[in-house]
């Protein structure tokens, strides 16, 4: 999830809104088979999965300052391409620069006055003013990581017969993090991050230069900054203090996201005084919130919140309630212009379909594992 | 060779899997079981009817377990969308059952585009959770969740 602000207003994007969202629709492939804009060759594509985000910046795939404003500067070093099977890189090297499809999305969301929950705290995230423009992209390894996945599913699964392991869910394949299946999987999904990290980071330089096209102005001058990037899967060998010492243990947040608290020392220097942004995504319809880590998920939940609102309704159900074209209608008379690969993959996403973001925001805030700072609303929309 | 008009093939369960996509494959035979859980695929990554029959792509796998067998050759036709930008029609598979049961896939269908197929889900992968390939009374029948 990589959240991007811009110094325009909505007043100044609206007239150009309809020309903005179908430049990024041309400019960042969305759905099935799409062919991704970067054409990296094997050995480039071995370079992209051991620096992730560091070798998109230093291939003119973005800004230096990207890489601070990034999970971990955009790169997992335990990374080592040669875990990683020939059949995923085949898979992984067309995909670089492709937004997916499912509930993988690149929205323009605007700030309103009412939503700005801690002033000081957004600024310093660079959300200056309401009616601030800003664009967030979610979207992961693509078809890569999954390929990894597959592969070292069929290794862990019989490497639990040698070290005695049962589950009750195939999909819960296993092996022992010291074991050399595990390490080399560590270092292999290591690869699939940084192509993540990666991927959102070209997909980044596209949108500065649709945005850069569409209102004649440098990205630069667009003053079009990340806030922060999170992953939203990822198993991390972090230090956290259990019963009042020190442990190095393995953390791993699926569907959940990073929350570090201010001074925590992986945090870059900019947001050491802040504590980490925090994005959580909400439906379409609905919109997403930029947060802060806190002490408190340090102290209970390892360093960690949710990182999404969570559907409440299977994507068959939702299409039977939903149609696509009707939605993509409804959405617009209510000012949020979309463009979807897919009419029935756009109703599967239908508000409806999710959990009231609302509530999983007011249950993280209680919970005082993350605390909001600005909610954004989505006005342009584009999904795979 | 099938078309996938026919909902007794293969069924999409609703309420199995909230975010990714379920469905149970059937098959009279180990052979009808994969080709049936293949066309459940073609149906979720496009409309069909907008695929032409114009390439063949052909495969051989084998394995010592038949389940995984199906895992494998699902993963294949997700391999061949991402690196070769196929989507599919049809498909004939024929399984050889023994100590390693060898699989032979013929796949028909298209290069990806956009501006001829009405494209779907870009399905990621096949998943392990409540996979399964059960023999029963009059057949196979298979259950498969994948990630979308």
């Amino acid at each position: 999830m990589r959240l991007v602000t811009t110094n325009l207003t909505f007043k100044e994007v609206q007239p150009k809104l309809k020309e903005l969202v179908d430049t990024m629709f041309k400019i960042v492939p969305a759905g099935v088979g799409s062919r991704g804009f970067v054409d990296a060759s094997k050995s480039q594509f071995k370079e992209i999965m051991a620096y992730g985000s560091k070798w998109c910046v230093e291939n003119s795939y973005g800004w230096t300052e990207d890489l601070e404003r990034t999970e971990g500067y955009g790169r997992i070093d335990w990374a080592e391409p040669e875990k990683v099977s020939s059949k995923a890189l085949e898979r992984g090297i067309k995909q670089l620069g492709t937004l997916g499809s499912g509930n993988h999305y690149l929205e323009i969301q605007i700030v309103k006055a009412e939503n700005i929950f801690d002033e000081e705290l957004a600024k310093k995230f660079g959300i200056i003013e309401p009616e601030q423009v800003v664009v967030m992209v979610h979207c992961g390894s693509r078809g890569f990581g999954h390929q990894i996945g597959t592969d070292y599913l069929r290794i862990f699964e019989g490497a639990m017969k040698k070290y005695n392991i049962e589950v009750y869910d195939r999909e819960l394949a296993c092996a022992p993090f010291q074991s050399n299946e595990g390490q080399d999987y560590y270092k292999a999904m290591a690869c699939a991050a940084n192509m993540a990290f990666a991927n959102r980071q070209v997909i980044l330089h596209r949108i500065r230069e649709g945005f850069s096209k569409v209102f004649k102005t440098e990205a630069e001058k667009l003053e079009m900054h990340m806030v922060y990037d999170v992953a939203h899967n990822i198993a991390k060998l972090e230090e956290h203090v259990v019963d009042g010492k020190n442990k190095k243990l393995v953390v791993h947040r699926k569907g959940s996201t990073r929350a570090f608290p201010p001074h925590h020392p992986e945090l870059a220097k900019l947001y050491k005084e802040t504590g980490q942004p925090v994005i959580i995504g909400g439906s379409m319809e609905t919109g997403s919130f930029l947060l802060v880590g806190t002490q408190k998920a340090m102290d209970e939940t390892f360093g960690s919140t949710a990182h999404g609102s969570g559907r409440t309704m299977s994507r068959a159900a939702a299409k039977r309630q939903v149609r696509g074209e009707q939605l993509q209608k409804d959405m617009e008379k209510r000012g949020i212009y979309v463009k979807a690969i897919s009419m029935p993959g756009l109703a599967e996403e239908a508000g409806l379909a999710y959990k009231n973001i609302n509530d999983v925001i007011d249950a993280v805030s209680q919970a005082g594992i993350s605390k909001p700072v600005v909610g954004l609303k989505p006005v342009g929309n584009i999904k795979g | 060779m099938n078309i996938n008009n026919d909902k007794k093939k293969y069924r999409f369960l609703e309420d199995v899997a909230i975010a990714d996509i379920a469905y149970e494959a059937y098959g009279k035979d180990l052979n009808e079981l994969f080709e049936n859980a293949a066309l459940a695929i073609f149906e979720l990554s496009a409309d069909v009817e907008t695929i032409d029959a114009v390439k063949k792509t052909e495969f051989e796998l084998e394995n010592k377990k038949l389940d995984n067998l199906l895992y494998d050759f699902l993963s294949e036709i997700l391999f061949f969308k991402d690196s070769k930008y196929m989507v599919f029609k049809y498909v004939h598979v024929t399984i050889n059952e023994g100590k390693k049961n060898k699989l032979k896939a013929v796949l028909e269908g298209d290069t990806i585009n956009p501006e001829k197929q009405q494209l779907e889900n870009d399905i990621k992968a096949v998943t392990m959770h409540m996979f399964e390939l059960k023999k029963e009374k009059n057949g196979y029948k298979a259950t498969v969740v994948v990630d979308i």
